[in-house]
């Protein structure tokens, strides 16, 4: 049994040990270095210069990337996405909807690419998206995802499902406010009005300290109020205005509805008190441009005609030195000024950049924008306008490095023109050298080996040995055929002298084969040697080559590309700025025609209150000269019946 | 003729702009801008590519390269602030690092903080590293032999704490 364990321990250790990837890829790290910096055009560029050079590669499984080669193909998709490049035939949805990683990495940037298609009003690719999503979600989106989902149903108005989705995460802490929220307008658009009316009161209850939870809260409240109103019901409106904060993001609104709720009640002393906090607030806003004149009209109906006169001069005014400032805002725009401004780099490295364009010193029309600051479309036409201002100044900077390299492969070639003919004569003597000394050692190797299976003591003869026997043989060769008396003890003296010298290399044999073997690997190492100087010597010969021939054509053809490239990117710079500016301008036209309105409403109203407020006067003037001669009138009754009495 | 010529296309010329400024935008032209900035995204990014490729070519082909990469792991309690590399005594890189480059060197990220190129044979590698552990700071130096062969020589260093402060990677 023991034993048992100790074998699926280690087969379970070696699958781990077989599965992790020998070496980390560094090239791929350094593009993740990049990602993580959310510089992702780096990291892209980087992931496709590697991946272009591996499948280049004639044994790709020898390279480290081929163990996070999955990885790599589904990160640029991933990093695509989050550098908006979302294009429905795009590698980006390949990558992410059908990446071989993780279920819980591809779902997060399934879930990323939802959002997006979500947030661009496409909601038949953002439901196609969402439902492409199977197996583990990361534990941090687990809500965000069901929330999305509900959301992009409403957005196909499938409100049955919405509501049994949001049904069953709307007390989940993650998504506190937001489901509750969402199902209340999924109940609405499902046409179950009551029950949607009591679960934005219910949001409208919420105990929160996160911010954007309570800015939803008000958000809830405010749309119930503002719909209470539409059904006529104002005395249950001005419940649900108060329940906002005054500091929040819709307090502006809310104290207008409270007041004009008030005013349908005709509760106009009461409709007072909130408009007249919101009078002092900034005057940019649409609340407070509309609450100027709906206070004098509040007190023109208490008939506090004066006061009312006063305040629709006041109106006036504020409205004429505002729409003075939406003319120079419009005319700023039109100048460039606004994108002149927004581009400015100190602003963009800030992580608050858009907030921080509320405070642009040279553009004062932003305060008027914050409404159109906050739509995904400007944002992402925003986003889309820095970075097309990012790769003009990238292909300009390429421009300058091609233009170097062009001149240092001018100098390469004039130094190395010249060299090369000496050069290469020497190389060929070299190289056939080189081939001959091989040859041999090649030749001897195969003896060697030869003589394993048939001993050859012949081969292991020394010099000395082989021209004593040379000499032997010739001796032997003159005295066979001579008649010689002497040639008998001659050719004994022979036979004894090869028989010494046999002797010696056949007893010597073993020592002599070890020793011709050590020679062998000796002479094995020196040709190693030599081998890795000739390669290095042929590669630096072919990087000589390299480095200055080749390069013209692929250099034209990115000069050509890159001109084409910046042509195109200084047209959408030019067509995404109009846009931004044309966004800009509508939206400051709409307000400007918004106070326009106001202000000749607002003419007229100060008419109607001079006139009120005169005749008024003048009613007070009749009444009290027609009390003062009544008075007078019974004054003098009396008097007269004293008068008459003293008579 | 030319007078009327000249009014007219003044007058164009007036009413341009005028329709330029006044023109209400759809979501449709909205869209098809936005995928236009994301095919020339595509065509940029290929370039880039390429030039990388062709640059490491050109610069720093394989028989002489050297690239020096950095990396942390993910140890909370260190963060490197600089560091300096010599090669053979010669100071060929000075490194100051930024809140984010340290987060992404944490979250696995490897930083290549120098590519040159150098002769093949052996060589000295010195790294100087100024960082933090905790609240105090540290300062640590190494020295390693590297050897250039024909193929480009890549090394790792990596930063840590404890034992093997500094510690190379030679691929």
């Amino acid at each position: 049994m023991f034993q048992r364990i100790i074998i699926l321990t280690f087969v379970c250790f070696s699958a781990i040990t077989f599965a992790a990837p020998a070496n980390k890829d560094l090239f791929f790290s350094e593009a993740l270095y990049y990602a993580y910096q959310e510089k992702y055009f780096d990291a892209i560029s980087k992931i496709d210069a590697e991946l272009g050079q591996y499948y280049g590669l004639d044994e790709p499984e020898l390279n480290s990337l081929y163990f996070y080669l999955n990885q790599a193909e589904f990160s640029i998709g991933d990093f695509e996405l989050y550098y908006r490049m979302h294009k429905r035939a795009g590698r980006a949805i390949k990558s992410v909807l059908e990446g071989n990683v993780k279920d819980t990495v591809r779902n997060d940037a399934a879930y990323r690419l939802a959002k997006i298609y979500h947030q661009k009003q496409q909601p038949i690719n953002a439901l196609h998206t969402i439902q492409r999503i199977k197996g583990e979600v990361p534990d941090k989106i687990k809500y965000d995802l069901k929330l999305l989902k509900a959301q992009i149903f409403i957005s196909n108005n499938m409100f049955s499902d919405a509501i049994e989705l949001l049904s069953s995460i709307e007390n989940a802490p993650a998504v506190d406010g937001y489901a509750s929220y969402n199902l209340a307008i999924a109940y609405i658009g499902n046409n179950e009005t009551t029950k949607g009316i009591i679960q934005l009161d219910k949001t409208g209850l919420i105990n929160s300290s996160d911010k954007a939870v309570l800015a939803i809260r008000d958000k809830a409240n405010l749309v119930l109020g503002y719909k209470l109103m539409e059904n006529k019901q104002p005395e249950r409106a001005i419940k649900y205005f108060e329940r906002i904060r005054l500091d929040g993001p819709f307090s502006n609104r809310a104290l207008l509805g409270s007041g004009w709720a008030a005013l349908a009640e005709k509760k106009y002393k009461k409709a007072i008190v909130p408009w007249r906090i919101l009078a002092k607030r900034n005057v940019t806003n649409q609340s407070v441009q509309e609450v100027l004149l709906g206070l004098p009209f509040a007190y023109g109906k208490l008939e506090v005609y004066g006061k009312a006169a006063i305040l629709y001069g006041n109106a006036l005014a504020a409205y004429s030195k505002e729409l003075k400032k939406l003319d120079d805002s419009i005319k700023n725009i039109r100048e460039g000024k606004f994108l002149e401004a927004v581009v400015r780099e100190e602003y963009r490295k800030d992580k608050n950049w858009l907030i921080n364009l509320r405070n642009l010193p040279d553009a004062p029309e932003t305060h008027y924008l914050m409404q159109l600051l906050a739509s995904n479309d400007f944002q992402e036409s925003l986003k889309n306008y820095f970075d097309l201002d990012d790769l003009e100044k990238k292909i300009s900077s390429w421009d300058g490095y091609l233009d170097s390299y062009t001149e240092i492969i001018k100098h390469r070639k004039n130094y190395y023109t010249p060299l090369f003919p000496g050069m290469q004569e020497k190389f060929r003597l070299l190289d056939s050298r080189m081939k001959l000394r091989l040859a041999q050692r090649k030749k001897i190797a195969d003896r060697l080996s030869k003589m394993l299976i048939a001993p050859r003591p012949d081969y292991l003869a020394k010099v000395d040995e082989r021209l004593a026997l040379n000499k032997i043989h010739s001796i032997e060769k003159k005295y066979k055929s001579s008649s010689n008396p002497n040639s008998a003890k001659i050719t004994a003296r022979i036979k004894r002298l090869k028989g010494v010298i046999n002797w010696n290399i056949e007893t010597e044999y073993q020592e002599r084969f070890t020793e011709a073997d050590k020679n062998l690997q000796l002479l094995n190492k020196h040709i190693d040697e030599l081998k890795t100087r000739y390669r290095t010597f042929v590669r630096t010969r072919q990087a000589a080559t390299q480095s200055y021939m080749g390069y013209d054509d692929q250099i034209a053809q990115l000069k050509n590309r890159m001109r084409f490239a910046d042509e195109k990117i200084k047209l959408l710079l030019a067509r995404q700025g109009h846009m931004l500016e044309l966004m800009s301008i509508n939206e400051l036209e709409k307000r400007r025609k918004r106070i326009e309105e106001l202000q000749i409403k607002a003419r007229f109203s100060l008419a109607e209150s001079y006139d009120r407020a005169v005749k008024k006067q003048q009613n007070i003037e009749l009444e009290q000269e027609k009390n003062g001669r009544l008075k007078k009138e019974t004054d003098i009754k009396p008097d007269d019946k004293k008068v008459t009495g003293d008579k | 003729m030319n007078k009327i010529q000249t009014v007219f296309i003044g007058l164009i010329l007036l009413l341009i702009p005028l329709s330029c400024w006044s023109a209400e935008l759809t979501r449709e032209q909205i869209k098809g801008l936005d995928e236009q900035v994301q095919d020339i995204k595509k065509d940029v990014l290929a370039i880039s590519a390429e030039l990388q490729t062709l640059e490491e070519k050109l610069l720093y082909p394989s028989t002489s390269q050297i690239s020096l990469f950095v990396s942390t792991g993910n140890e909370q309690s260190y963060s490197p602030d600089a560091v300096q590399i010599k090669i053979d005594g010669k100071k060929v890189m000075h490194y100051i690092y930024s809140f984010k480059e340290i987060d992404a060197l944490r979250r696995g990220g490897v930083q290549r903080i120098f590519t040159g190129n150098i002769l093949g044979g052996n060589h000295t590698l010195d790294i100087r590293v100024i960082g933090r552990m905790g609240g105090s700071k540290t300062k640590r130096k190494a020295s390693y032999t590297i050897k250039k062969g024909i193929g480009p020589k890549l090394v790792e260093i990596k930063l840590g704490s404890g034992s093997s402060a500094i510690k190379i990677v030679d691929q």
